[in-house]
């Protein structure tokens, strides 16, 4: 490309940016341009490398291959001081505060800007940048004192004072109620009034078209394209998002003899920061069938989950859990994890964190079975026999790579403590079994593994309930896919007809808006159940 | 008279906790727990004292080769470069290995102490010339005989060091930089601040600071020759000094005063006129331990985020964790 005149010239460049962690391939090849007083969306799903290739401009990463230009001139960023020295910021989505001190303090901290050094001076610095355009903002307040809106507009203010040009702002509006988001926004136009040029990452459509002139779009790793926000509707952006549909080879069998298992009714419930996470949610799950929960990150998905396992206490709604021998029903809402299991019910859960809530890592494989039946034991010491079996077990019938039974689990790869945790949760024979992402971080053999032994589950009819990101795994593993986004049910569709930009349509589509308004082709929207499907 | 030299003696004696407590107030405001401090302390009496051993002449009725002033000077470089290597040993372990704290801290503590032992021992049977160097120590009190004879230069230096690591770690940016490493060492890296770098300057001059409580202990307040047995029990009590003074070197000197009183309370109460026996004595010592416990009680039930311990104290940091 060439540039005629010196203001065509791109504050930024990225050309032939990859980056792999391991053997996943973050990024590939991405070429981006981001020019001088515009606001780029960085639009993409989850895992789509949208943060990954922003902490290579802000000098978090290295780029394993490719160049990063700043104003046409080729620059090497090795860390966050390298990225202010070219005048680039990045707002992350964890905030990045030291929650004791001042809101000056965190601004000017790492600051050497060969002054000396006075807080009094910093106050007035940050309320003059703070008043031009538009913060409301105490210097003096503490971190700990302040909302989560405060305490990004004090990582924003951070960024400013040390006067980037170039503000990479990640998922910015994940934790603001929609009239901070309505006021951040003004205060980014006016950034860019400023002059400043400013990338936002995000995957809620209607914010890219309220805020961005142009919008990137990123899938799988890889730069799908650059459009006009103007020229843009949601519809194309999703297409672009989601993609085409690839044909997975995850054997899928009819579902039969379902029967109801878990329903649950007008769920909802605030998170810790007391934003509403889930809000009315309602669905039925079936034994015998896989149920799909899709939805972009920190949509409520694991809030729900932990909800039904005991773990959150949502504060409306309820869970009715019917037992598959009598039929009774027991609400499950409010009771602990261990009340579920002395009420007899069955419920197994694999969660997203693997090492943290599911298994101990320091403990080898017997002793993390065992501490799913420890309670079975009725002496004072431990019989480590049995434990000792099912994990003999487990490591011979999922083929879990490990040098002995006695090898702590966190020396083990992803895919094996995988299954070590899901082979776990089977051999406590569920009638309700729960996986979070149990895919996430595994090799595709690792992965196939598990697609099979959750439909060998459902084939025994067990409701199974699988959170999962990749969309195309929901189209071909389950039976029916709830959706959900900002906490709520948008739609549940059958696995089996529905399109792939549906579902996308469904977890990005904003607040109160129509489905079938929204988009054309509603052919596999609206509430499903086995029992219309297969009767 | 006995209450002026009940109260000189207890500030004397509280100098010690105050070089021990902030040398380790400044390692924690790094994110370090070095309970290596008792360790520490005796291996900067230790180097101080073989430095003086090797200085003064063979008798003490000879004037030494250096003027007193000198000897003292080259004794505390040889304190705070010994105490300082402990601190580094610490810093490779706890900071590079990441290792964890306690066990560093504590290894550093046994090994320092027997290292210290050996020392002394070695140096008994050369003859113990450093204990000749006691008036230098007191200067310029040094020629009185009242209790004022223990309030020397390194009394002075103590409460100057406590004053100006207040100051250091509240008005300058170097300060808000260490805080920020001991609060959240990942925000600080992202700010551009070497973790790395503080972690091991805040410790390694922590130790050389606590290492002065040593040489001052053995040297100047007791001015024993059997004073280093018990420099270990003074670097716990600096230790707990530290979580009295809610992590603020000006409130140490205030808590350091308040730990000498009632640390040599017992053995003054006979001349105020109440009789104790020696069980009662040593009980009488363990108050400052008891007034640590009250301090930790009442911050805990308050809970303000001001009075806790540094964030990520004890914590390693490794910026790939992710």
């Amino acid at each position: 490309m060439e540039y005629a005149e010196g203001r065509n010239i791109p504050a930024l460049e990225l050309k032939g940016i990859s980056k792999s962690f391991g053997t996943i391939r973050a990024n590939y090849n991405v070429d981006l341009e981001l020019m001088n007083g515009e606001i780029l969306a960085l639009l993409g799903e989850n895992g789509s490398g949208k943060t990954t290739l922003m902490n290579m401009v802000a000098g978090i990463y290295y780029p394993d291959e490719g160049q990063i230009y700043v104003d046409g001139e080729e620059v090497v960023i090795r860390s966050p001081k390298d990225a202010y020295k070219y005048k680039i910021g990045m707002i992350h989505q964890h905030f990045k505060l030291v929650d004791l001190f001042s809101a000056a303090e965190n601004i000017v901290l790492g600051v050497n800007d060969g002054n000396k050094y006075s807080i009094k001076e910093v106050n007035d610095r940050v309320r003059q940048i703070a008043d031009k355009y538009g913060f409301n903002i105490d210097p003096k307040e503490k971190i700990h004192e302040m909302s989560v809106s405060q305490k990004q507009t004090v990582e924003i203010l951070k960024v400013l004072y040390r006067g980037a040009d170039i503000l990479i702002l990640d998922e910015p509006t994940a934790v603001l109620t929609p009239q901070e988001t309505a006021k951040l926004f003004a205060v980014l136009r006016k950034m860019k009034e400023d002059g400043k040029s400013i990338i936002i990452i995000t995957h809620k459509l209607h914010e890219v078209l309220a805020i961005s002139d142009r919008v990137a779009v990123l899938r799988k790793g890889e730069h799908v394209a650059t459009v006009v926000t103007a020229e843009s509707t949601e519809n194309s952006l999703t297409e672009m998002m989601v993609g085409k549909k690839i044909t997975l080879n995850i054997d899928r069998s009819e579902p039969h003899d379902v029967v109801e298992r878990l329903v649950v009714k007008g769920l909802s419930g605030h998170n810790e920061e007391g934003l509403k996470i889930l809000d009315g949610v309602s669905f039925t799950a079936y034994g015998g069938e896989i149920l799909g929960i899709a939805g972009i990150a920190g949509s409520g998905q694991r809030e729900l989950l932990e909800a039904i396992a005991g773990i959150y206490s949502p504060e409306e709604g309820e869970i009715m859990y019917r037992d598959p021998k009598d039929g009774s029903e027991v609400n499950l809402r409010k009771k602990t994890p261990l009340q579920i299991r002395e009420l007899g019910v069955r419920l197994s859960f694999v969660p997203e964190d693997r090492l943290g809530m599911g298994l101990v890592g320091n403990m080898d494989i017997t002793d993390n079975v065992m501490l799913r039946s420890y309670r079975s034991g009725r002496l004072m010491l431990l019989n480590r026999n049995d434990p000792k079996r099912l994990a003999e077990d487990i490591v011979k019938d999922l083929e879990v790579a490990t040098p002995s039974l006695s090898t702590p689990v966190r020396k083990l790869s992803g895919g094996n403590v995988q299954k070590v945790l899901v082979g776990r949760e089977i051999a406590s024979a569920p009638s309700l079994l729960m996986a979070a992402y149990p895919v996430r971080g595994l090799d595709i053999n690792s992965s196939y593994a598990i697609y099979n032994l959750l439909n060998e589950q459902k084939e025994r009819g067990v409701a199974v309930i699988f959170v999962g990101e990749d969309l195309d795994v929901l189209l071909a593993l389950c039976d029916r896919i709830l959706v959900i986004n900002s906490g709520r049910v948008t739609g549940i569709v059958d696995g089996r007809t529905a399109k792939k930009e549906d579902v996308g349509f469904l977890m990005t589509k904003s607040d109160g808006e129509n489905v079938s308004e929204g988009y054309g082709t509603a052919g596999g929207l609206g509430s499903f159940g086995p029992e219309g499907g297969n009767a | 008279m006995k209450i002026i030299e009940f109260l000189l003696s207890a500030l004397a004696i509280g100098v010690t906790f105050l070089y021990g407590s902030t040398g380790e107030i400044i390692t924690e405001k790094a994110g370090h727990l070095n309970l290596g401090i008792p360790g520490i302390m005796g291996i900067g009496a230790a180097c101080g004292c073989a430095a003086l051993n090797a200085m003064l002449p063979e008798s003490s009725d000879m004037t030494p080769f250096l003027p007193p002033w000198l000897i003292v000077v080259i004794a505390l470089l040889a304190t705070l470069i010994g105490a300082g290597l402990m601190g580094l040993l610490y810093s490779f372990l706890a900071v590079t290995l990441r290792a964890n704290q306690n066990v560093t801290g504590l290894a550093m503590t046994i090994f320092g102490t027997g290292l210290t032992k050996y020392i002394f021992a070695g140096l008994e049977t050369k003859g113990v010339k450093y204990i000749w160097a006691l008036p230098y120590f007191r200067f310029p009190f040094n020629n009185t005989t009242s209790a004022l004879q223990y309030c020397g230069v390194l009394v002075f230096l103590g409460i100057a060091v406590a004053i100006i690591s207040s100051v250091i770690l509240s008005r300058t940016r170097v300060g808000l930089h260490l805080r920020a490493v001991g609060e959240s060492p990942a925000t600080a890296d992202a700010a551009g601040i070497n973790v790395t770098r503080y972690k091991y300057i805040a410790t390694i001059i922590g130790s050389a600071i606590a290492g002065l409580g040593g040489l001052f202990y053995v040297m100047d307040y007791q001015g024993s020759q059997e004073a280093y047995l018990s420099v270990e029990a003074m670097g716990w009590l600096s230790v707990a000094l530290v979580i009295f003074s809610l992590w603020r070197p000006y409130i140490s000197i205030f808590g350091s005063f308040v730990f000498g009183a009632l640390f040599i309370l017992g053995s003054y109460l006979p001349s105020f006129g109440l009789m104790v026996d020696v069980a009662t004595a040593n009980l009488i010592k363990t108050l400052p331990y008891v007034v640590t416990i009250i301090v930790l009680i009442i911050t805990s039930v308050r809970n303000r985020r001001e009075n806790q311990p540094p964030a990520s104290l004890g914590v390693s940091y490794f910026r790939e964790d992710r």
